[in-house]
This record gives structure tokens, C-alpha cells and sequence, in this order.
């Protein structure tokens, strides 16, 4: 064991290959993750679906599960930690969440702006029945 | 006493060298980052197609809406199949680091069942909704279904189809380097599809149902 740091290749749980490691823990990280997800993804249905929680903030609660979700992902079954050889990996993973970000929420405010500014079909419905 | 112990650091620094200094990284740590990188690239295109889903939504010109067409039961269960593939997926990684031929050809025996069920299911709600006059060119809402949906199944095909070849390729070349190699990517790309699906069954299926 040396204390070279290794860069580490996204997915793997360990910077070393060769170095031995524990099979149970390895599985009971997956099984962990496993656990997790299967409660967020539960919980999303239900969120959806029940009747007991303001219908205005159901939207915003799921997106809210599934950001949790995918962090429950990307830690248990991709690996991805904040350690020193896993930079690499984490600042990809930022650049690609920031042009996602960019490409979702510009498109959204774009076209919820130029709807704003066109004439609802309703007015022009009423617009025509008057003649 | 303190110059001794900052001696002690400073011979201590030396002796880790940084990431930079241990030399060109091991093949296996450049192709998984290379992937990485394909991945992340892979999912800024489904970013567009996210958008142009969300911003089509409401435009059905008539035509059924969300409400009308998604079947939660059969949603959930796709997801149960895609998720538990993720997780056996992952045992099956955990059986190539151990060299292990049996447990490898059975968690990817299992992957590969789950997936197939998953698009099965898929297919089958594609077959119905087309069935029933909702196709792709019904409306603007479909087509951005059909195009976001279906790019997820042509994905998850690519990954059945990889996961067979590189079972063949265990059964006849072994736990080579290569092969190895291989595998790393292929789990990766299982594992970012499944966090796909998980926008997917968000965004779609479950806000779809909202309004």
C-alpha cells in the first residue's frame, strides 16, 4: 500500500484493482442504494397519486425525489465520491449538469415567454364569434 | 521540537507524490473517463429532448392527453425491472473484479431478463397507444413522446445487444484486460440509463398525470 494517489475510473470502488476488497460490503453498498431507491421511487408514486398533499407543490416534490434519486444513483451504484481521486470524474459530471441545466431551463423560459406574448386562442375564438 | 515535526511534514509531502507526478494514469482509469465523458455528452442530448418534451406537452391539437394514455401499474413495473437491473448489474461487476465466471454469467443472465421485460412492456404500450389513433403523428405531445421515449428503449436495445456480445466474448476471450475494460463501460452506460429513466418516469409519466 502505497500513498500515491491514484485517479480513479468512474464506476470503480476502489482507485487500486488489485487490492482486495471486501465482496460483502461491496454488496451490501449496492443493496443500500437498492433500498433507497426503491423508497424515493415508491414515494413518487405516491406523491403523484394521493390527494392529501397541496396539488401546487406535487410538481415541485417530485422533482425534488428525483434529483435525490439520481444523487442515490450516482453514489451507490456509480461510485462517484468527493475524494481526491475522483476529481476528474466530479468536475465532468458538473459541466455536463450545468449544460443540461442550460438546455432545460433556457428552453422552458423561452417558450413560456413567447406564449405569453401570443394571443390565447380563447380571445381569438371570442374575436371571430363577435362578426 | 515544532522545527522537527514541520521537517517531518514536509518529508511526508514528498514522499506522496501528487496525481499529476505518478505518472500517465492506468489504461483502465483513461477508457472509463473516456466513456464518462460519452455518457455526459449522451445525456446533454437527452437534455433537448427533455426540453422540447416539456415545452410540447400541452399541445395536444385535440388529441389525447397524458391522462387519457399512461397506465401507472405498467409504468411502475417498468421501473421495478429497470432498477432491479441496475442493482444486478452492480453484482455483476463485483463477480468480474472477483473473477468469477458463474455468478457473472448468471447476474448478467438476470440483467438481461429485466431489461428484455422492461422493453417489452415499452413496446407493448407503444403497440397500444398507436392502436387506439394516439401515434406519433397525431400531435406535437406525441411525437415528443414517441422521440423521447423511444430514443430511451433504442437505448436500453443497444444494451441488451451489448450485454449478449460481451457475455460471448467472457465464455471465449476470458477475463481479459480488454474485456474488462469492456464491461466497466458497459455498466456504466446501464447504470446512466437508469438514471435516465428515472427523469423519464418523473417528468413523463407522473407529471403527465398531474395536469
Amino acid at each position: 500500500m502505497t500513498d500515491t494517489q491514484y485517479d480513479r475510473a468512474p464506476g470503480d470502488a476502489t482507485a487500486l484493482p488489485d487490492v482486495e476488497q471486501g465482496t460483502s460490503s461491496g454488496v451490501l453498498v449496492y443493496t443500500i442504494g437498492l433500498g433507497l431507491a426503491v423508497v424515493l421511487t415508491a414515494m413518487s408514486f405516491w406523491v403523484a397519486n394521493t390527494s392529501l398533499l397541496w396539488a401546487g407543490g406535487v410538481a415541485l416534490g417530485l422533482t425534488v425525489l428525483a434529483i435525490a434519486q439520481m444523487g442515490v444513483h450516482l453514489v451507490f451504484f456509480l461510485h462517484v465520491t468527493t475524494g481526491p481521486d475522483n476529481t476528474n470524474n466530479v468536475m465532468a459530471l458538473a459541466f455536463g449538469v450545468l449544460i443540461v441545466a442550460l438546455v432545460v431551463v433556457g428552453s422552458l423560459l423561452i417558450m413560456a415567454d413567447l406564449n405569453d406574448n401570443m394571443m390565447p386562442p380563447t380571445e381569438l375564438m371570442n374575436l371571430q364569434m363577435q362578426h | 521540537m515544532n522545527v522537527a515535526v514541520a521537517v517531518d511534514e514536509e518529508i511526508r509531502h514528498e514522499t506522496r507524490p501528487s496525481a499529476s507526478e505518478a505518472g500517465p494514469a492506468t489504461k483502465r482509469v483513461v477508457v472509463g473517463y473516456g466513456f464518462w465523458i460519452f455518457l455526459l455528452s449522451d445525456i446533454v442530448m437527452f437534455s433537448a429532448l427533455f426540453a422540447a418534451y416539456a415545452v410540447l406537452a400541452h399541445a395536444t391539437a385535440g388529441g389525447p392527453k397524458g391522462v387519457e394514455l399512461f397506465n401507472q401499474r405498467s409504468v411502475a413495473i417498468e421501473t421495478g425491472c429497470l432498477l432491479a437491473s441496475s442493482y444486478t448489474c452492480g453484482l455483476m461487476s463485483m463477480a468480474i473484479a472477483s473473477r468469477r465466471y458463474s455468478a457473472t454469467y448468471l447476474m448478467a443472465f438476470i440483467t438481461f431478463i429485466l431489461g428484455a421485460a422492461f422493453l417489452a412492456l415499452e413496446i407493448r404500450e407503444f403497440i397500444g397507444m398507436i392502436a387506439i389513433g394516439a401515434g406519433p403523428q397525431r400531435s406535437a405531445f406525441l411525437s415528443a413522446f414517441f422521440t423521447l421515449v423511444g430514443c430511451h428503449g433504442l437505448h436500453v436495445t443497444a444494451g441488451l445487444v451489448w450485454l449478449a456480445v460481451m457475455m460471448a466474448q467472457v465464455a471465449i476471450k476470458g477475463f481479459r484486460e480488454t474485456v474488462e475494460r469492456r464491461l466497466l463501460c458497459f455498466s456504466l452506460f446501464w447504470h446512466a440509463l437508469d438514471i435516465v429513466w428515472v427523469w423519464l418516469f418523473t417528468v413523463v409519466y407522473l407529471m403527465g398525470v398531474l395536469s
